[in-house]
């Protein structure tokens, strides 16, 4: 009995959390006049709405800035946090609990605080406008770094002096014996770090205002915005599911690995 | 040897360094600085004193925007952990298909905002959305919303609980199964109630867990952006007017760079002091 009342509630909870984006892709799918009558399955089935907005907005263009911006942050942030992360871990010099402790104090820094210098950054060194924007500030968080630094902190000293006496140097160690005995960590990093510039909006809509450099997240905003998505509510709804698509797939496919991967990032505070 | 490593240290910890001097040393510098500057960046800039803070203090937008995060925090923190929690207690049962739960329950998690924004300006329309017609067939009146400004923002706070709540519903998942399975036992054996359970053993257990819930959410409430400016531009009435929003307006459409700094580096430093506020209150209290 009392099962059957939980099941009950997961149930309807499920559906609250599920029929939303169900809707939203049948309505995407339905003649626009008969969007306000669409429940589950799509009213007057068309994808008119995908071939006019194909028509009307670079969105293709976008999906490929929008990987290749996230991509290259990811790989980045890799390089650099876990070099930095190694060094703090494993090696001793001098400045590094300083530089561990400002480590822990700028990742409470709200992002509110740099917004508008950064900005005027990029107007300086004349990146607005262009993917130097979107990646170079990103290349480097404090919470990777905190995170790969955890991780080398668990690994054998055996390995390390092992390498040494084959004569690697530190790079060597970090990326050819450290990399291959960490992918889990790699994985959760990637993850976090790809979502993270992935659904970013804020800063490209500030740095960026060519159409064909605008990431997907970015140009799908501007469109609902604006006014030519005007009375269009099912080119909005697929501009939004096509946002929506690659995630979604990314999500089934690896589902364990991002529910890992952000449960990890919550706990930063 | 030991001098080659040296170098390697420094060599490794340089991106760092080159990259925290560039993008966050010099901006939060360079943000105090503005703050006593009038610039609209392509014109020279103008010293002006402690006239931004003087009209900081007294600008009824940035008031507004202040009070309209504590109405979406005020029904966005009790929401969310409530939810969170009710939901990771029935996951942490024995049930069948608690993984297809958990999944969907996360599904908003990954999706970007900006969807979540869109789908819901859809779910809330008055004549047509899904809600109202759903209230109407269970027998309601239609609500306004987004058109309404009492409702406008508690309609945000209960979107971004919808969108976060999976996350935290991990989060408390990973602090229940952290509870001593010994301790619900013996307490059986005593005659404990369910409820006396959850209140004695298990609460105190994920204290910690409710503490990261609430300053996450904080963080977020203040870091509100593309939820009104999507959904509502800010209105109706400047109900949904928040604090990045309003910075983001004085910046990029008024080019008010200096006082738009100026609201950053207060914005900032009232988020750091809830922060700090909350942990006190919370980290203090005995449960």
């Amino acid at each position: 009995m009392r099962k059957t009342i939980l099941y009950i509630l997961l149930g309807l909870f499920a559906f609250a959390f599920l029929y939303p984006f169900i809707w939203m892709i049948s309505a995407s799918l339905s003649e626009e006049r008969s969007i306000a009558h669409v429940t589950l399955w799509p009213v007057a089935f068309s994808f008119n709405h995908y071939i006019k907005l194909f028509q009307s907005i670079p969105i293709a263009r976008s999906l490929f800035n929008s990987i290749f911006v996230a991509s290259l942050v990811t790989f980045g942030v890799l390089v650099f946090s876990s070099m930095v992360g190694y060094a703090l871990a494993r090696h001793r010099f001098r400045g590094r609990n300083l530089i561990f402790y400002f480590l822990l104090f700028t990742m409470t820094l709200p992002f509110q605080l740099t917004l508008i210098p950064n900005y005027i950054l990029m107007v300086e060194f004349g990146w607005t406008n262009s993917f130097a924007a979107l990646i170079i500030p990103g290349l480097l968080n404090a919470f990777a770094i905190i995170l790969f630094r955890q991780h080398f902190l668990s690994i054998p000293q055996d390995l390390i002096d092992a390498a040494r006496i084959d004569g690697c140097n530190e790079f060597r160690i970090l990326f050819q014996v450290l990399w291959p005995v960490s992918v889990p960590t790699l994985i959760t990093v990637g993850i976090i770090t790809f979502m993270t510039i992935w659904n970013d909006v804020l800063w490209p809509i500030i740095v960026i205002r060519e159409e064909n450099l605008m990431t997907m997240p970015q140009l799908v905003t501007l469109f609902a915005v604006g006014g030519r998505s005007l009375g269009q509510i099912g080119m909005k709804l697929a501009s939004a599911t096509l946002l929506a698509l690659p995630i979604i797939i990314a999500y089934l496919i690896f589902q364990k690995h991002f529910i890992q991967s952000m449960a990890a990032s919550g706990q930063k505070e | 040897m030991k001098n080659n490593r040296t170098i390697s240290s420094y060599l490794l910890i340089s991106p760092y360094l080159l990259h925290v001097l560039v993008f966050v040393l010099f901006p939060v510098g360079f943000s105090l600085f503005l703050s006593f500057h009038e610039w609209n960046i392509i014109g020279p800039m103008k010293y002006v004193g402690t006239a931004n803070y003087e009209k900081l203090f007294q600008d009824q937008y940035f008031i507004k925007s202040l009070r309209n995060t504590l109405v979406f925090l005020m029904i966005h923190i009790p929401l969310q952990i409530i939810i969170a929690l009710g939901l990771a207690v029935i996951l942490n049962e024995k049930l069948w298909f608690r993984a297809f739960f958990r999944g969907a329950f996360f599904m908003p998690v990954v999706v970007s905002g900006v969807v979540v924004t869109i789908l819901w300006q859809q779910l809330y329309g008055f004549e047509m959305g899904s809600i109202n017609t759903f209230l109407m067939w269970l027998g309601f009146e239609k609500v306004g919303w987004l058109i309404d400004p009492v409702w406008a923002m508690p309609s945000i706070a209960i979107m971004a609980t919808w969108k976060n709540v999976g996350l935290y519903v991990i989060l408390f998942l990973v602090g229940l199964q952290s509870v001593p399975k010994s301790l619900y036992e013996a307490s059986e054996l005593e005659g404990a109630t369910r409820w006396q359970q959850f209140w004695h053993i298990t609460l105190p257990v994920i204290n910690p867990t409710v503490i990261m819930v609430m300053i996450l959410s904080t963080i977020g409430g203040f870091s509100l952006f593309i939820e009104p400016y999507v959904m509502t531009g800010g209105g109706p009435l400047n109900s949904t007017l928040s604090s990045v929003l309003y910075i983001y307006k004085q910046g990029f459409f008024y080019y008010h760079m200096g006082y738009a700094a100026t609201l950053g580096l207060v914005l900032a430093l009232i988020i750091l002091m809830v922060v700090f506020i909350q942990r006190l209150v919370i980290e203090r209290k005995p449960t």
